[in-house]
């Protein structure tokens, strides 16, 4: 996985709250056996129309939004399905961070494993990064994952939470197998007890 | 035993993630141990790729089941899969079962069909048991008291390579529902009702504990439908303690534990709920008597409504966020604010999904739909059975025959027009009575307009071409 440390580009605000898998990725899409190549299909329905062209009122088709590298939207963001070709699928386009008062759990989890950054803000933080990225869609926006802010101009600043471990392991592109293939010793440990509790767990 | 060196009291969610906890890290991350992985095509491909790539293998072959169900065509499937994509998959999956040493039940299995339904039948499933899938639905099998959730491809390839997943401590809430179901009233409408009470949003973070009368009253079947949707409330999880409705259901399955072992099996499951003075970080309590048959009028589960209500109008709600989905959700259902719920006519009918396929579901359809014929204005009643056993169980109970004298299409077992991957989906536009989970925008086919409700519910609309309350038929 790439390491994620700072992130400095066009910031794109997408309107929408309960923003679902289904939107971010159909399942028309879901027949690949590969992780790459999702992005052009990436908000399909809300972002094509019937005949292939680009919709223009769509955030991310607009001129300048199109190198879009972090996303500011609404509430429980990538509720759904477990499918994880949602954030393959954002981040194939360019994507590496998104913003929004709450995420879906999955959702949440799969960024991580992929190298983007999900950050969660307060409603009133949202709001402000969006209406600035509607306002001056060229200022880019800058995220620092190891001082933990966003800051945009010389107006907005916040600071943002995150989970120490999370943290660790995105800003050094570590591999979550390794990591635990490292504590075999305690798997092991913990079969050889559990095979007297639990036997007929093992036969 | 002196009080201050009694075990302070604890949840069920508590006493599984105890009897699983492997390893905690300084930073509060844990290591627990997984028992049972399902694998699917769909979401596993990229995790088997990942094993190769690195050299890995599967740890424990055995605590895996695989099954091809989503992408499986629910017509004759003598001839193959017509779909080049679907094939390739489906082969993949059966390719990589093979290499890593995965048992697997492929599209010609009568064992097979959706995974969340084969795993209980087969008895894989059990109560106490850690259980994980690469689809967000696994919350389903927490209805034997098991803590399973659904996790992503990443995840998948961890549990394969190690059979444990690093995991926080989740919040949890109970929802009690007090009190008895009306008739007509199902476990279907009772979950519906709590996700219109707590938002597709209210259970993130949380693992749910169902319990209360109506709760315990269900059968294993009404508990899965239950647990299914707990997810649809943002939860990944939801739990049902065990008691003897469950071992009765487990006793004798194939992949269930046997004789001797059976019985010591049971003296650990009855020691799985929570203590009675346990504490929960929220409460929801709810009178059975209260729910009616309930339907989605809206694009996220959260929209529900009596079926003895009207469609919604934006300023009916509060938040202003809400308001302008309100208005976007009634303009891609075609609805008018105002509507009388049983005014709408549909076009197609789906019975079928891991939420409401199986035969309890058939038999709650074939209740309501025998000796009638399927509304002029219906183009379409799919019925797909959750699993070839179903299927096999229905037609020798003659539900299967039931059904098609009434006009219903009889399936191959499968995911089907539940997320409509395969060929079967509803055209732009078209209304559908479906008995599946999730009614988001494309769901079962770009444009298409699904409103969620129970299996009686949805043969109520199949005989009637409307909405329909299925306690006045
Ligand atoms: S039936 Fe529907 S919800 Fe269930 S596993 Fe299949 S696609 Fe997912």
């Amino acid at each position: 996985m790439e390491a994620f440390t700072k992130l400095s580009g066009i910031a794109a605000p997408l309107r929408m709250i309960n923003v679902d898998t289904d939107i971010i990725i159909p399942k028309q899409f879901l027949k690949t056996i590969k992780r790459s190549g999702l992005g052009v299909h990436a908000f399909h329905d809300i972002r094509y129309n019937e005949d292939g062209s680009e919709k223009p009122d769509f955030v991310l088709n607009k001129p300048e939004y199109k190198n879009t590298c972090t996303l500011i939207t609404g509430e429980n963001f990538g509720c759904g399905s477990s499918r994880e070709h949602a954030p393959w699928a954002i981040l194939d386009m360019g994507i590496k961070c998104i913003i929004a008062p709450s995420f879906a759990d999955i959702f949440y989890n799969n960024s991580f494993k992929n190298g983007i950054l999900p950050i969660q803000l307060p409603q009133e933080q949202v709001e402000q990064l969006m209406k600035e990225a509607e306002d001056n869609p060229d200022a880019p926006l800058n995220i620092d994952l190891e001082k933990q802010t966003i800051q945009r101009g010389n107006k907005l600043s916040f600071d943002f939470d995150i989970d120490p471990a999370r943290k660790h392991s995105l800003l050094n592109g570590l591999d979550d197998i390794g990591l635990t293939l490292e504590k075999k010793a305690h798997i092991v440990e913990f079969e050889t007890k559990d095979k007297d509790k639990r036997s007929w767990l093992y036969k | 035993m002196p009080k201050d060196t009694m075990p302070a009291p604890r949840t069920l969610f508590q006493k599984i993630w105890d009897d699983h906890l492997i390893h905690t890290d300084d930073n509060g991350s844990s290591l627990i141990y997984i028992d049972r992985h399902l694998v699917h095509e769909v979401t596993s491909p990229q995790a088997f790729e990942g094993l190769r790539m690195t050299g890995r293998k599967v740890h424990h072959p055995h605590g895996t089941l695989a099954v091809a169900d989503h992408n499986v065509p629910t017509t004759d499937r003598s001839q193959g899969i017509a779909e080049p994509m679907s094939r390739l998959q489906i082969e993949t999956l059966s390719k990589n079962c093979a290499e890593f040493g995965v048992q697997l039940f492929d599209m010609m299995d009568k064992r097979q069909g959706i995974v969340h339904i084969i795993g209980p039948e087969q008895g894989f499933t059990q109560p106490g048991m850690t259980i994980v899938c690469g689809d967000s639905h696994t919350s389903t099998h927490g209805a034997f008291g098991a803590l399973a959730f659904g996790i992503g491809t990443s995840e998948v390839e961890h549990v394969l390579a190690t059979q444990t997943l690093i995991q926080k401590p989740a919040k949890s809430m109970r929802i009690t529902v007090n009190g008895k179901l009306q008739n007509g009233v199902t476990a279907k409408d009772m979950i519906l009702a709590i996700i219109g009470k707590i938002g597709t949003a209210g259970g993130t973070g949380y693992v749910l504990e169902y319990a209360g009368e109506a709760v315990q009253s269900l059968s294993m079947e009404g508990r899965m439908t239950m647990c299914n949707m707990s997810i649809e409330g943002g939860a990944r999880a939801g739990l049902i303690a065990p008691d003897e409705t469950t071992f009765a259901y487990i006793k004798g399955r194939p992949m269930a534990p046997q004789g001797t072992e059976f019985d010591k099996a049971v003296d650990y499951w009855k020691t799985l709920h929570s203590d009675a003075d346990a504490t929960y970080d929220k409460e929801i309590v709810l009178q059975a008597e209260d729910i009616a048959p309930t339907v989605t009028w809206g694009t996220t589960p959260e929209d529900v409504l009596p079926i003895t209500e009207r469609v919604p109008a934006p300023s009916d709600f509060k938040d202003k966020a809400k308001q302008k989905s309100v208005e976007r959700m009634l303009d891609y259902m075609g609805l008018t604010a105002g509507t009388n719920l049983q005014d709408i006519l549909v076009d197609k009918i789906f019975i079928g999904s891991c939420t409401n396929g199986r035969i309890e579901d058939l038999r709650a359809v074939a209740a309501v739909a025998k000796g009638k014929k399927i509304a002029d204005n219906v183009k379409h009643a799919m019925v797909v059975p959750g699993s070839g056993l179903v299927k096999e169980m229905a037609e020798e109970e003659g539900i299967a025959d039931i059904l098609i004298e009434a006009g219903f299409d009889w399936r191959e077992p499968g995911c089907s027009m539940c997320l409509a991957m395969n060929a079967d989906k509803l055209d732009p536009k078209e209304r559908c009575a479906s008995t599946s989970n999730r009614n988001f925008e494309g769901r079962q086919g770009r444009g298409g307009r699904t409103h969620l409700m129970s299996p009686a519910m949805a043969a109520a609309a199949a005989i009637t071409g409307t909405l329909k309350d299925v306690r006045d038929l």
